[in-house]
């Protein structure tokens, strides 16, 4: 027992300061790749699950890419095409539409500009720190909710929890019954077999609820798409409030999604509280 | 001088198939007259000491053979014995589809021919259990998913069902319960029913295969190039070893070898992965057993290495490292050094936490003799791994089929560590030597390193018709993985048997020597993926 107590002593606070401070991932780490406008950027095919598209308007190509399908493997950025796509480190990318992950810029001509992309104000409200102490005055209590996730997106749930990061701190934590939570975290394309299970279990959470989709295969489908056995996302069987793109999303991603999630939950609630008086 | 005895004794006792090498020169695929054939043929192949490896059904109805084929696919394990696997080739008449079931000869084999039938419509003819097992919800009668006429890119909606029938034991006394898909903490699903008298464990009937995405369809008809990045993502804690094994099998299939430098970097991916899996698990182990320093520390010693592998791969699970024809990044001096670093602090934080499992009785006396798996049933049901290993059975895919640095001459040797007891303790013994050795190799990798080129081009598109297989050691035990391409180099058919498969059914027996509220625990000490299971 005394060697516990020291060895804890000894260990000291591990606890990141995140959000209050920035994080900064590494060097190498794959965020929301930088599409540069008009440079010649890859067709489709070079997307290995079809998160890049083009269009022609008024004569000009136009390539869009999809963030919550992206996997962010970085082959995109791989040469050929290292001059017209980098990975970024940009990791805060949950947003509450799926138009608002879209990034789209004029190809092949030098005149190119960005087309896509308008950050959400709430999310930059979420980002100033004093908002997320506002925000947070309540804590939010999360059920997490696997529908066929590859179980990288569970672990690092499962690491908001860890010494590291300690979400608790933050007021929200995972709750064993969907009657005691306020939202549902979601991973995973929703496959046909657990299909039911997922609706019933959102069912069961009280409203007003949020439903936060986490890594490309709740926010799109991902890797896995529309299939005999997948949905191909969270949105096709129920309304989703915040997406977190990420294959999987790193810790720190899903908390910035979550925190977009509570500024929903909050302006809910504040209606619902208006129509009852 | 092993191989002509065999083959000797399958022409005694398999009559008149023929036999030829592959898919691997130094494999064995032998053609069997008719399905019938089957049962007489894995038994002398059984009687030589093999195991099942894997059972492969393909459609080659659209081909000349106009047929829906089965592969049943045996090795040899263990220390000393040949990389070899032998195929027993059956043909099966797409308007007649039915086999000879091997399940009561091996049991190992159960799970396989349930799904052949859910997805091929094979029918294994004398199976005790052939209940569904892929398919839930009122899946359409007749339709087989993996056929090739089926399209698989359309859903196929939920119908009303009946309830699925389990397998439970009845009598005064004996209450059932049942345990999700949906589990009270954060982990993947399934449904657990549990027949009981008191708290001591009867029977318990898994049903899996909630998290089935039809990832095997989904790779047909595409480059083998693009379905790399399916596979990667079969399981987020078993990137590594899933990508590897993928690649392992395509770069058979393209006829190139992954330069040594390459190896060397895929080899301390994979056993990274496996040092924060095992890490991770004995703390998952003492938060089983309420010992909450415990599950701290693991979690925490886990977390470390995770930041660590972003900063080598870019991501925390090591994915974008391993890619066809090499490795993606290279491990520079500046890396290697936090690499050392790291691992220095995991061991002494392993080594602690360890100590403190071993030094506290109330742990200890949780974890002894609890879930005990013998070592017949490990063998019957080629129970792969930590929960093989941790039953008296030596096996370890990374010496009995040598795959990244422990192929090629000069290999690395590997301690392959054993316990007999088939308990909790044993499971975690032997994640916590594995752990000490994986750090071990990682360091002698590190030192073997020599300048050279990262990768070898693949040219697309790759050769027709022909068949990878390849066994890789991930964290949970041996995964099989057999591609095929078609006449145009795309993926023909692939097909992953994921140690968790073969493990399942030793949870359901282990947990049936504890009691009800040890089962988090028992299930834990097995740590299997459900993703990998029901993909």
């Amino acid at each position: 027992m005394l060697r516990i107590l020291l060895n804890a002593l000894r260990t000291g606070v591990v606890t990141t300061r995140y959000p209050a401070v920035p994080s900064v991932p590494p060097d190498r780490f794959r965020g929301a790749p930088l599409l540069r406008p008009g440079s010649h950027l890859p067709p489709p095919g070079v997307c290995p699950v079809g998160a890049i598209s083009e269009h022609f308007d008024h004569g000009q190509r136009r390539v869009a890419l999809d963030l919550a399908r992206c996997v962010f493997c970085g082959r995109c950025a791989e040469d050929p095409w290292a001059d017209a796509i980098a990975m970024g480190r940009d990791f805060e990318l949950a947003a509450r539409s799926r138009d608002d992950m879209r990034i789209e810029v004029i190809a092949d001509d030098p005149a190119g500009a960005a087309v896509g992309r308008t950050p959400d104000p709430d999310m930059q409200s979420a980002r100033a720190s004093s908002e997320i102490k506002r925000v947070l005055g309540r804590s939010l209590h999360v059920r997490h909710l696997d529908a066929g996730s590859c179980n990288a997106c569970d672990w690092e749930l499962t690491a908001l929890l860890n010494p590291v990061y300690d979400v608790r701190r933050l007021g929200i934590d995972f709750v064993a019954s969907p009657r005691h939570a306020d939202g549902v975290v979601v991973t995973g394309p929703v496959t046909r077999n657990l299909e039911t299970a997922v609706r019933r279990t959102v069912e069961a959470i009280p409203e007003p609820r949020v439903v936060i989709a986490v890594g490309a295969c709740a926010a799109s489908g991902g890797i896995v798409g529309v299939g005999y056995a997948s949905a191909g996302g969270v949105d096709q069987i129920l309304p989703v409030d915040v997406y977190i793109p990420g294959c999987p999303p790193r810790p720190e991603a899903i908390l910035f999604g979550i925190l977009v999630a509570v500024g929903r939950l909050d302006a809910r609630r504040a209606s619902s509280l208006l129509q009852s008086t | 001088m092993i191989d002509s005895a065999l083959k000797d004794a399958l022409r005694t006792g398999a009559g008149s198939a023929i036999h030829e090498a592959g898919p691997r020169p130094s494999d064995l695929t032998l053609r069997l007259a008719g399905p019938g054939d089957l049962p007489a043929a894995a038994a002398v192949l059984m009687g030589q000491s093999m195991t099942l490896a894997t059972v492969v059904a393909t459609d080659e109805t659209a081909t000349t053979d106009g047929d829906l084929k089965v592969r049943y696919i045996f090795e040899h394990t263990g220390a000393g014995a040949p990389d070899r696997f032998v195929t027993l080739l059956a043909s099966v008449d797409p308007s007649h589809p039915e086999v000879s079931s091997l399940t009561t000869a091996v049991p190992a084999a159960n799970w396989h021919e349930r799904e052949m039938q859910d997805l091929f419509g094979i029918v294994p003819i004398g199976h005790p259990d052939p209940r569904p097992l892929v398919v839930h919800d009122g899946w359409p009668r007749g339709v087989f998913p993996l056929r090739k006429a089926f399209d698989g890119t359309q859903r196929v909606l939920v119908e009303p069902a009946n309830e699925f029938p389990h397998l439970v034991a009845e009598g005064e006394g004996v209450f059932e319960i049942p345990v999700g898909p949906i589990h009270a903490g954060i982990i993947e699903p399934g449904h657990f029913r549990f027949t009981s008298v008191g708290e001591t464990v009867l029977h318990l009937d898994a049903r899996l295969f909630y998290t089935h995405r039809g990832l095997e369809k989904r790779m047909e008809g595409l480059s083998p190039l693009d379905a790399f990045y399916v596979a990667e993502r079969i399981c987020g804690v078993c990137s590594v070893a899933h990508g590897l094994g993928y690649c392992e099998a395509l770069e058979q299939i393209a006829g190139v070898e992954a330069p040594l430098r390459a190896r060397l970097i895929r080899s301390i991916a994979l056993e990274l992965e496996r040092l924060y899996n095992h890490v991770g698990d004995i703390g998952n182990i003492c938060a089983g057993a309420s010992f909450h320093y415990g599950t701290a520390t693991g979690s925490r010693l886990k977390e470390r290495l995770q930041q660590m592998n972003e900063r080598l791969a870019g991501n925390r699970f090591l994915r974008g490292l391993v890619v066809p024809g090499g490795a993606n990044l290279d491990l520079p001096d500046g890396l290697l050094r936090l690499l050392t670093v790291t691992l220095e602090d995991t061991l002494r934080g392993l080594d602690g936490l360890m100590g403190r499992i071993e030094a506290n009785p109330s742990i200890v006396d949780r974890l002894d003799d609890t879930g005990v798996l013998q070592h017949e049933a490990a063998l019957d049901l080629a129970v792969a791994g930590v929960a093989a290993r941790a039953s008296g059975v030596d096996r370890d895919a990374r010496r009995d089929h040598p795959h990244g640095a422990f192929a090629g001459p000069d290999p690395t040797i590997l301690n392959v560590a054993t316990v007999p007891d088939g308990d909790v303790m044993a499971r975690v013994t032997v994640r916590a030597l594995e752990a000490r050795e994986s750090i071990r190799l990682i360091d002698e990798f590190a030192r073997r390193l020599a300048p050279g080129p990262l990768r070898v081009a693949l040219a697309e598109p790759l050769p027709g018709g022909r068949i990878g297989i390849s066994a890789i050691e991930s964290p949970r035990g041996e995964a099989v993985h057999w591609l095929r391409t078609d006449a145009a180099g795309l993926v023909d058919r692939y097909h992953l048997r994921s140690p968790s498969y073969h493990n399942w059914p030793a949870v359901a027996l282990a947990a049936e020597t504890a009691i009800v509220p040890d089962f988090p625990l028992v299930n834990k000490s097995f740590e299997l993926c459900y993703s990998c299971t029901d993909s």
